[in-house]
């Protein structure tokens, strides 16, 4: 059963990266392309998701604004997991950080996610790179505070101290010997990440803040569409849709991931 | 001060060692002005209830007490190296005391499950021993793995060499764990605690498989232990400690045929079997020796064991009698074998 979630779960994500990929071949129609005298049509067989409130194929928005979506989420957790593993690992390893490091995560981690991101946002500017950067800010904290718990109990065991008793250097020690036991959990964060990264770029869209309104995102095309809900509901069912599913696979797929690479377990999957 | 000059001069001396903790009660001394020295090619045994300060005086020696310990050493640890150099362990700066563990200095901790890394294949393990100390590269390394797989004599090494630590046995573990040890050739290994993590029947197999090696290779090994049958059957020379302080030194022999120090007569004889000789007060009861070790914080102000020995007299309780000569390269710290000794050299 677990092992077909995963499955499922992987299926999923590839279709939609490959209709990332090949958004221009998937689907023919310019995402930008406005024709006023077909706004809001149902779907049909020439728009197979139906038209917005400007007359854009919606099957087209969504297949593109996959690309941005994906490679805002992708960005964001890539980021924020990196920056995350470093800034717990060393609080975590070096004593004499832990404190400085940690209040320092504490405080960013104060601010409600979306409020920061807006913030940031309102600052840097509405482009791509900043709702990323911002995004990224907002997550690593997140990632720091896992590793940094993660590596206070590996530090602690034995096989640190055999490890030192062999003569490795304590860089080494870092990146070879408790990076590895920290996977599991980075993995299950990264994927949340990835997941809630979605949701937050579609939030910060949605109020506006998030990407120019012109690059096809499925946050923008909710927010844009939203008013017009009650007349058609393909506007946002559709852009919604893509966005559960995808953040849906994804926490599904980490948790199986994170089994997997876990040795002892490695028979049962 | 030392044991008469053997043919060989040892291979590691440890003269004055003391370790002490600050802690917010003050501080407390682990390891006080201990002295011994091992052969080459010999065992010494370190003897000595949970915190008398065996494990520390170890983890001293390898420089692997935490800095946030914040540990206050003195002393020296004359150590002659394979280059046959003579390097004081506890003045070594941080890289060249890494350069030694693992190569020359290697040690072998009790807990033979948690001394592996779970998420990295034995081999590899091993073989970044060997990488580091000796500068092979992987494949070489791997293939010293798994010839030291085959010195430890774990069937199927090749297959082994690239299983988890999870799917290997404790004693299988331990196997490991002496296999990495030894890579390098080390000229001193620091057994702590080897087999006390195992079954009896395997703690008898790795014993003779370290005899083994032992033999094979000429290293020395410090072996810390609590188990006097253990010391019996391995050690050379025997080193007891009590509290932190070294109150007996003997070869292996003579402190079990006529233990001096009342502690290490207490230690003997709290062996159930029958390895005393039955005579007349031979006891139905397990003996144990009364009470508890003082605390660190507030040692008495006198001999460390006066409260729990039977013989304790009133001098005894005034100062800590001194480690004196009582016979060939024999030592106790007691002020009974402390007269006969004087009388014994008048």
């Amino acid at each position: 059963m677990h092992r077909r979630i995963v499955m499922v779960s992987a299926v999923v994500l590839f279709v939609i990266a490959v209709l990332a990929l090949g958004a221009p071949w998937f689907a023919s129609a310019d995402p930008n392309d406005t024709a006023v005298l077909d706004r809001l049509k149902p779907p049909s067989r020439a728009h197979l998701m139906g038209t917005d409130e400007l007359g854009r194929d919606m099957y087209a928005r969504i297949v593109h604004g996959a690309r941005y979506s994906l490679a805002i989420a992708a960005l964001t957790a890539l980021g924020s997991v990196l920056a995350g593993t470093v800034l717990g690992l060393v609080a975590g390893f070096f004593r004499r950080l832990d404190a400085p490091l940690m209040r320092v995560v504490d405080a960013m981690m104060s601010f409600p996610d979306i409020l920061l991101a807006i913030a940031l946002v309102a600052i840097l500017g509405p482009t791509l790179l900043n709702v990323v950067l911002a995004l990224v800010l907002v997550y690593t904290p997140r990632v720091a505070r896992v590793v940094r718990a993660s590596t206070l109990v590996v530090r602690e065991l034995l096989f640190v101290e055999a490890v030192r008793a062999l003569g490795v250097r304590t860089s080494r020690i870092l990146w070879r010997h408790i990076l590895p036991n920290l996977l599991s959990p980075i993995m299950v964060q990264g994927s949340f990440i990835f997941a809630y990264a979605i949701l937050a770029e579609a939030g910060l869209s949605f109020l506006g803040v998030g990407v120019p309104p012109e690059i096809p995102t499925w946050g923008t095309m909710v927010a844009g569409s939203q008013q017009y809900a009650d007349r058609a509901f393909w506007v946002v069912l559709f852009p919604g849709l893509a966005i559960i599913f995808t953040a849906l696979s994804l926490q599904l797929l980490g948790d199986g991931v994170r089994d997997l690479l876990d040795p002892k377990l490695k028979k049962t999957l | 001060m030392d044991t008469p000059a053997p043919a060989e001069p040892p291979r590691l001396m440890v003269r004055n060692l003391s370790t002490s903790f600050p802690t917010e009660d003050g501080l407390v001394r682990s390891v006080a002005d201990v002295s011994f020295s091992i052969l080459p090619g010999k065992t010494t045994a370190l003897v000595g209830e949970s915190g008398s300060g065996k494990s520390v005086t170890s983890l001293t020696l390898m420089r692997l007490l935490p800095k946030t310990a914040n540990a206050q050493v003195s002393g020296e640890a004359p150590f002659v190296t394979r280059e046959g150099r003579t390097v004081d362990l506890l003045a070594l700066g941080d890289q060249e005391i890494r350069r030694l563990r693992g190569n020359q200095l290697a040690m072998i901790f009790q807990e033979p499950m948690t001394s592996l890394n779970p998420v990295i294949t034995i081999g590899e393990q091993i073989a970044e021993s060997v990488r580091l100390h000796k500068g092979l590269d992987r494949t070489a390394a791997l293939a010293q793995a798994k010839r030291m797989l085959d010195l430890v004599e774990i069937p199927a090494s090749a297959q082994r060499l690239h299983e988890y630590p999870h799917q290997l046995s404790g004693g299988m573990r331990q196997r490991v764990m002496i296999a990495l040890a030894m890579a390098c050739d080390p000229t001193l290994l620091i057994a702590d605690e080897p087999t006390t993590a195992l079954d009896v029947t395997i703690q008898a197999q790795i014993l003779v498989l370290m005899r083994r090696l032992q033999a094979e290779t000429g290293m020395s090994i410090l072996f810390i232990t609590h188990n006097l049958g253990v010391v019996a059957h391995h050690a050379d020379d025997v080193v007891v400690l009590y509290a932190g302080r070294v109150v007996e030194r003997a070869p292996v022999r003579p402190l079990f045929a006529a233990p001096e120090h009342p502690y290490t007569q207490g230690l003997l004889a709290c062996l159930p079997g029958k390895v005393r000789g039955a005579g007349p007060t031979r006891p139905k009861r397990l003996f144990a020796i009364r009470g508890q070790v003082s605390s660190p914080l507030s040692p008495p102000p006198g001999c460390a064991f006066e409260p729990r020995c039977d013989h304790a007299q009133a001098r005894c309780s005034q100062a800590m009698p001194a480690l004196v000569e009582t016979g060939a390269s024999r030592q106790a710290r007691c002020v009974r074998v402390a007269a006969a000794g004087v009388a014994a050299a008048a």
